[in-house]
């Protein structure tokens, strides 16, 4: 089982959330970050006090798949978030040791 | 406004009349002097009536400034942590000056005393009555001109609360506000608005310093103590290297709009009637502020290639500061002029020289109500005259020239005059209350409590749980 980590553009979640259900994704778990890589952050300023937020609001997918599952995952995935411009995010990609289901206690790919 | 009610009036007094008349038709008719003496007296009650229906709205507008008003225009200015604290600061104020003056304040700061503080006439609202106090206000109950003068009492503390916000100790705060309020606020009305005050010119004080709604009185006395408050407390912690956004720009914008509707109250109802004073003074509140917000803008958009929200609403709060005192003596058009002035002079006091003297007036109350009520103190003087306000007369019945733009420009000085005083009064009293205060309570909170925040450490509470 391999964790698909992919931090995204928060306006692309309904682009991606969609291209994966139809790639028969059933389960994610998504979390609000922030967060930056070369991409530049903004200036904003108040009454003359300037702040440079580099620290951008981004989304996190997180995803458990069966290891023959993992590329067509990634692929769907990055396809759907991709602007090709600065900021659109990365996937990280992780080996997972187990999974259990908490209902029934399944494990493994099955509790997937 | 005088006409309806006139109209109303003559309506009124005939068909109240016309049946008694009749009556009497068969026994003794009424002279011809009972008659007008009745006609003028339905009059007078009539014009009381209308007088007093806008004192008493413009009362409440008044108060409206400071709760919801400047709570909000400061709440949304500090970060999450404070923004109950910084609204108590304005709210309490509401209850606790209101004690205050109903016990002490009023007298000392409206009955007859010395030329720098009132004396004990009025103390627990003593003959403070239904009753006309013709010295102020000959059309309105005495306790409806009580009722507006303690609206500005609670405003004026309030504002100074920008200076220290996110850091002060709310038991300091408390002692501080009562100690301020008695201490320069009541002494510096009683000097320009009270019978016999140094300053007040229509009421036998010795330097002819106009100010109509409180330029001196209100904002460059709590905009100079705020100065001495931002200076005396010292910086937040992490000032200039953390960052202190505003954590709700909304609010503040909410506020601002709630404080320009509030103005009206505030300067037209100065006029103490429904008079056409109060029109002129209507106009060039709204004139000042819109004037206000174009000049903050300009002056950002050039700076910085971006006009801001806060910066607009911060503009039009500039105007409005700087057209009070002038706001029934001016004319529309010199309206406009002061608060164009008034946005772009704030605009660069708030961004550019407090970032040069370094001290963190938190919510810039020194940098708009110190340097605006000042420039517009200054400026009441050159255009002041007496085309609308021929209040004051000379003893052969004509009206006075009153500024430079009739012909006076010896009014000039004796606004300066009235601003020094102000700026004195303010800056010394407020230092030596702070350091009274730090003795006995401690002025600041601890880098522990500031660091929490004094929502939780002053109040116990949290502004916004979205889980509970």
């Amino acid at each position: 089982m391999k964790k698909i980590e992919a931090i995204i553009q928060p306006f692309k979640l309904e682009d991606v959330k969609e291209a994966l259900k139809h790639a028969g994704v059933d389960g994610m778990t998504i979390t609000e970050v922030r967060g930056h890589g070369r991409q530049k952050g903004h200036k904003e300023v108040y009454r003359g006090q300037e702040y440079n937020v580099d620290l951008l609001p981004k989304i996190k997918v997180e995803i458990v798949v069966p290891d023959g599952r993992l590329e067509e995952t990634v692929k769907t995935l990055a396809d759907a978030a991709r602007t090709g411009k600065l900021g659109d995010g990365k996937i990280f990609v992780t080996a997972v040791e187990e999974a259990i289901r908490i209902r029934n206690s399944d494990r493994g790919e099955g509790a997937l | 406004m005088r006409l309806l009610v006139l109209a109303l009036a003559v309506c009124l007094i005939t068909f109240l009349m016309s049946a008694p008349a009749m009556a009497q038709a068969a026994g003794a008719p009424d002279s011809g002097a009972e008659k007008i003496a009745k006609l003028e007296s339905a009059l007078a009650s009539a014009q009381s009536a209308g007088d007093n229906a806008w004192m008493l709205v413009s009362a409440a507008l008044v108060l409206m400034m400071t709760g919801p008003g400047l709570a909000l225009f400061y709440g949304g200015l500090v970060r999450t942590k404070n923004v109950l604290a910084t609204m108590m600061q304005s709210f309490f104020l509401m209850a606790l000056i209101t004690v205050l003056w109903a016990i002490a304040g009023y007298s000392l700061a409206f009955s007859e005393g010395t030329p720098f503080l009132g004396g004990a006439k009025y103390l627990f609202l003593r003959g403070v009555g239904v009753e006309p106090n013709a010295d102020y206000a000959a059309t309105i109950p005495h306790q409806t001109f009580m009722m507006f003068q303690l609206m500005f009492a609670i405003i004026t503390p309030a504002l100074i609360t920008g200076a220290f916000a996110e850091r002060i100790k709310f038991s300091a705060l408390v002692l501080f506000m009562c100690l301020w309020v008695l201490i320069v606020y009541i002494p510096l009305a009683h000097m320009v608005w009270g019978k016999g005050g140094f300053l007040n010119a229509y009421l036998g004080g010795r330097v002819a310093c106009f100010d109509f709604a409180g330029g001196t009185v209100v904002h460059v006395s709590s905009g100079v103590s705020a100065l001495v408050c931002a200076l005396y407390l010292g910086k937040r912690h992490g000032y200039a290297h953390e960052p202190m956004k505003p954590h709700s720009v909304v609010l503040s914008v909410i506020g601002a709009c709630l404080l320009w509707v509030g103005w009206f109250g505030f300067n037209a109802g100065s006029a103490l009637a429904a008079s056409g004073l109060a029109t002129s003074a209507f106009v060039n509140t709204h004139f000042a502020a819109a004037a206000g917000a174009l000049g903050w803008s300009a002056g950002e958009w050039f700076r910085n290639g971006k006009p801001s929200v806060l910066g607009a609403v911060s503009g039009a709060v500039a105007g409005l500061v700087a057209i009070t005192p002038g706001s029934g003596f001016v004319k529309p058009m010199p309206a406009l002029l002061i608060g164009l002035l008034a946005g772009l002079v704030c605009f660069y006091m708030v961004v550019v020289i407090k970032g040069k003297m370094g001290y963190d007036d938190s919510l810039d109350a020194f940098g708009v109500h110190g340097a605006g009520g000042t420039l517009g103190a200054l400026l009441t003087g050159v255009f002041a005259t007496n085309a609308i306000n021929n209040a004051l007369k000379r003893p052969d019945g004509h009206a006075v020239a009153l500024g430079l733009a009739d012909g006076h420009p010896g009014q000039i000085l004796n606004q300066f005059w009235g601003v020094l005083i102000a700026w004195v009064l303010a800056g010394v009293g407020t230092w030596i209350i702070l350091k009274v205060v730090d003795l006995i309570l401690g002025v600041r909170v601890s880098r522990e409590e500031e660091i929490e925040g004094l929502d939780l450490t002053q109040h116990g509470e949290e502004a916004y749980n979205y889980e509970g």
